[in-house]
């Protein structure tokens, strides 16, 4: 029951240290980036100061409508996949014996280190035509020829799912690993199958982690950028990487900057949709 | 049930192994180009990696400003997480809100921001544009690492030194500081390995002239591939590994990542 | 030696927001002697051993140090040892360095630091035990180092917040002793906090009894024992009989259709409303017809033989049953649904404040 203290002078010094490099180098490129977006573009790639609306009209253009629509769907699907799986291979894995237990978390942490370009040119491989899954197939006389299977919506969700994952089983695995096994044999000795004692114990327990944990998929992934570049055609592009192609190649930054802004607002509304739903469904149950 | 659980199992990690072998098996491919069955196998992709000057200086920038960005990253986020637990500070809630925000929001918008920011002030192009706007972005980590060790850290602790007659300030020294070390490690290791990975906001940053790794393979991915780029991922799979077999072995790899010490003493 | 320590606490009240945790507590503490801040929990006891070591600032009043007001000087300023009911061992730090710790912040050189931490680590019975870690120890064994690390310094004041309470039954008890006998050998004026009230009588000169934030009662343990002074202070230490009656106007008590003699009462006016408070043990089963003392006849409704001592439940047509306690050779052959008669004498009957 310590009371925090109150603060001094200097307490204020050392605060506002960290507050004015914070102050500096994020807060003030961002309202330089809401300044741009109004801003003049020169058609030729510059950009002058001004203020119109032109930008922010073209965020009512169906083709930034139809690439928000596809980030939200993919980034959905991307966070329900990873969920399913990962939630009950947690469980699972929580339960192992120490050797396969830490044995699996390693290859799990070993994906989680693997960086997101790597990961792209993995599976383009794997997905290829060259030296890919369908090859293995091929050889194996499933198949009669190979396939490539990216660039493909397939690749950038199996992608997304890929990278998700680990981060996805980290944040399930103190509370799942947490979980009192004596509840379960509770449920046991009351004559509920394991499967029944997933479904009706389980789950209803974790209701709160399962959300956060789809949570974090779906913003993870909203952001995620070499994924959807790699794997990905120019109607499989996310957001991120929409934004990108406007701020280098297509030249046009108050455009680029209008759409992050959208992304900002856009991911916060996301993020206090799911937080109003938990606290909702918390508060009935 | 027993059965679902070991398929389960079993598909999760072919999933999670898959690419880890396809890029160990290309790495040593002989040939330039990538074909199945592979027809030889050779090393010298991974001496190349070592001998080719591009790749060598893409290494050493990206070790450059992820060491120094992970850094400034902790710099900042120990005074920060530290003043907002212990003091009673109004508006703490938001400020730490601000601190968090930049990491919680999609790269390309910080990466965006820090271009045009860097691109007004006339400094574009520059490596230290890339570590700054890398340690913004990444100070989060260290923040939530260290915050949280403020808070699980048991409250009598400071007072037990104050009752044995350290003033605020060596309280500080002797005790809360060398007890929130490891989370300031913690919070440098997570910055400074998403930072060696990090694409976007080095990209826009300063893209053409600081070509960090992650950009170099970006490019050769793009303009042609070469097996050294397998190479360099097999050199990154291992020293993960590595790192996380002996934090197993000789740390506590499960606590670490959160389960009760309890519960798994009673598992065989 | 002259003892050092003498406490006067001066109307200390401490509100948080809404909620009163200490409402009013004045006390002089003699020096040199063990004394227990005793109560449940919430009654404010710990917040009042917090104010004494300036870990809380006290809404109101003043706390006196051998006559210096040092209400206003914080913690690390104030001559105390304080051991916490976490223990606060220092986890990144050996023993050795625990105990040494205040000496080493105030610059002192560092063979008299270990000097100084062998000499404590003798007193507590760990010795040779500097160099170890914290997490390698046994519970007793941290207990100790709290303690020496408390001690090294020498303080006026020894306070301890709930020291014992992780630990087993058995080593506290042990423990109890040591932490006594350690106390009288260096004669520190030593606060301790417990709601344990076995605790409290073993170790304590002098108990004080809180609740609600208030001080219920002050004295050597044996006499609060005996003579509670309310109900709560009756109930809470031991456990007793409370029977309610009217006061008579030649000094007696009233109780249905009897009137009991209570020795040593205080005024009381025809009428009033009094409670009585008889211990078990001072109560006794008689078949006698005409009982002497005190008496009330009943009937016995449960027994309880616990080996080392009995206990007898007997309805007397009063709103609980009364319980009589005595070891197994007074156990006079009764069952249940056997007519007695209860029997107490005046001496045992204390009037207490409800």
């Amino acid at each position: 029951m310590t009371e925090r203290r109150k603060p001094t002078r200097g307490t204020y010094l050392v605060l506002g240290v960290p507050l004015a490099f914070l102050g500096v180098f994020f807060l003030l490129p961002f309202g330089i980036m809401v300044a741009t977006s109004f801003y003049h573009r020169i058609p030729g790639g510059f950009y002058e100061a001004g203020f119109e609306l032109a930008s922010w009209r073209r965020l009512f253009s169906g083709v930034f409508l139809e690439r928000t629509g596809f980030s939200l769907l993919i980034s959905l699907l991307a966070g329900g996949v990873c969920i399913v799986v990962a939630f009950p291979f947690t469980y699972f894995l929580s339960r192992m014996r120490r050797r396969p237990h830490v044995a699996l978390l390693i290859v799990v942490m070993s994906a989680l280190s693997l960086s997101e370009v790597i990961v792209g040119f993995t599976w383009s491989v794997l997905l290829g035509r060259a030296a890919g899954l369908s090859n293995i197939m091929v050889w194996l006389g499933l198949m009669d020829e190979a396939r490539a299977y990216q660039p493909g919506f397939l690749a950038v969700l199996l992608g997304l799912c890929y990278i998700a994952f680990p981060y996805c089983v980290l944040t399930l695995y103190p509370s799942l690993s947490r979980l009192d096994r004596e509840v379960t044999e509770a449920a046991q000795t009351l004559g509920a199958s394991p499967w029944r004692t997933f479904w009706t114990v389980v789950v209803p327990i974790s209701r709160p982690i399962i959300m956060a944990g789809f949570l974090l998929v779906f913003v993870f992934t909203l952001g995620s950028y070499l994924i959807s570049a790699i794997l990905g055609r120019p109607e499989h592009w996310t957001l991120s990487v929409f934004i990108s192609d406007q701020a280098s190649f297509n030249a046009n930054v108050p455009f680029a900057a209008a759409m992050a802004l959208f992304l900002t607002v856009l991911s916060l509304a996301m993020v206090g949709i799911v937080m109003l739903i938990e606290s909702r469904t918390r508060g009935a149950a | 049930m027993r059965a679902a659980k070991w398929v389960l199992t079993t598909v999760v990690l072919l999933f999670l192994l898959a690419p880890l072998l396809v890029v160990a098996i290309v790495s040593i491919n002989q040939n330039r180009y990538m074909d199945f069955p592979p027809e030889g196998f050779s090393f010298h992709w991974y001496a190349e990696l070592f001998n080719d000057i591009g790749w060598r200086s893409a290494i050493q920038k990206s070790l450059t400003v992820a060491t120094a960005s992970a850094a400034l990253a902790v710099a900042v986020a120990t005074p920060f997480a530290y003043v907002l637990r212990a003091y009673r500070i109004r508006l703490s809630p938001l400020l730490y809100a601000v601190g968090i925000l930049p990491f919680m929001l999609p790269p390309v918008i910080s990466a965006l921001g820090a271009q045009v920011f860097w691109n007004s002030t006339g400094h574009a192009g520059q490596i230290e544009n890339v570590i700054i706007a890398h340690a913004v972005f990444f100070s989060t980590l260290p923040l939530i690492t260290i915050s949280l060790a403020m808070e699980t850290m048991d409250p009598a602790l400071p007072e037990a030194a104050q009752t044995l007659g350290a003033s605020p300030r060596t309280t500080f020294r002797t005790i809360t500081l060398p007890l929130l070390v490891p989370s300031m490690i913690t919070g440098f290791a997570a910055a400074f390995v998403l930072s060696l990975n990090e694409y976007i906001i080095a990209y826009l940053v300063a893209g053409f002239s600081v070509e960090t790794l992650p950009i170099k393979i970006f490019n050769s991915l793009r303009y042609g591939f070469t097996p050294t780029i397998a190479a360099v991922s097999v050199v990154f799979i291992l020293i993960a590994a590595s790192v996380f077999t002996l934090f197993a072995i000789f740390g506590n790899l499960l606590r670490f990542l959160g389960a009760d010490p309890a519960i798994l003493d009673r598992q065989p | 030696m002259e003892a050092r320590g003498g406490l006067k606490l001066q109307g200390l009240v401490k509100r948080f927001g809404e909620v009163t945790a200490v409402a009013g507590v004045d006390l002089e503490l003699p020096a040199g002697r063990l004394i227990s801040f005793l109560g449940p929990s919430g009654c404010g006891k710990t917040t009042l051993l917090r104010m004494i070591a300036g870990l809380e600032t006290p809404t109101e009043g003043r706390v006196f140090l051998d006559g210096e007001d040092i209400t206003d000087r914080a913690p690390h300023t104030r001559d105390i040892g304080m051991v916490f009911q976490t223990l606060a061992l220092f986890p990144h730090l050996s023993v050795g360095g625990n105990i040494g710790y205040g000496l080493r912040i105030r610059d002192v050189p560092k063979d008299q630091v270990s000097g100084r931490v062998e000499e404590l680590l003798a007193l507590v019975s760990l010795e040779g035990l500097a160099d170890r870690r914290i997490s390698q120890l046994s519970g007793g064994q941290r207990q100790r180092v709290a303690t020496a690390r408390a001690l090294a310094l020498q303080p006026r004041l020894f306070l301890l917040d709930e020291p014992l309470s992780a630990l087993d039954a058995n080593l506290r008890e042990q423990l109890q002793v040591e932490l006594r006998l350690l106390q009288q050998k260096l004669g520190i004026t030593t606060i301790m906090v417990t709601h344990d009230q076995r605790e409290a009588l073993t170790m304590s000169d002098l108990v004080v009894v809180m609740q609600a934030g208030r001080v219920e009662q002050v004295g050597e343990p044996l006499a609060v024992y005996r003579r509670p002074a309310t109900a709560f202070v009756a109930r809470f230490i031991g456990s007793t009989n409370l029977l309610e009656g009217r006061a008579t106007a030649s000094g007696r008590v009233r109780l249905m259709d009897r009137e009991l003699d209570v020795t040593d009462a205080p005024p009381m006016t025809e009428g009033e409303r009094v409670v009585l408070s008889v211990r078990p043990e001072e109560a006794h089963l008689s078949v006698a017809d005409r009982p002497a003392g005190n008496a009330l006849p009943g009937t016995v409704v449960f027994v309880r033989d616990l080996g080392e001592f009995f206990e007898c439940y007997v309805d007397c047509g009063l709103p609980d049953p009364v319980v009589v306690a005595g070891s197994p050779r007074e156990r006079v052959g009764v069952s249940q649904g056997d007519r007695v008669t209860v029997q107490f004498p005046p001496e045992a009957c204390v009037v207490v404040r409800a």
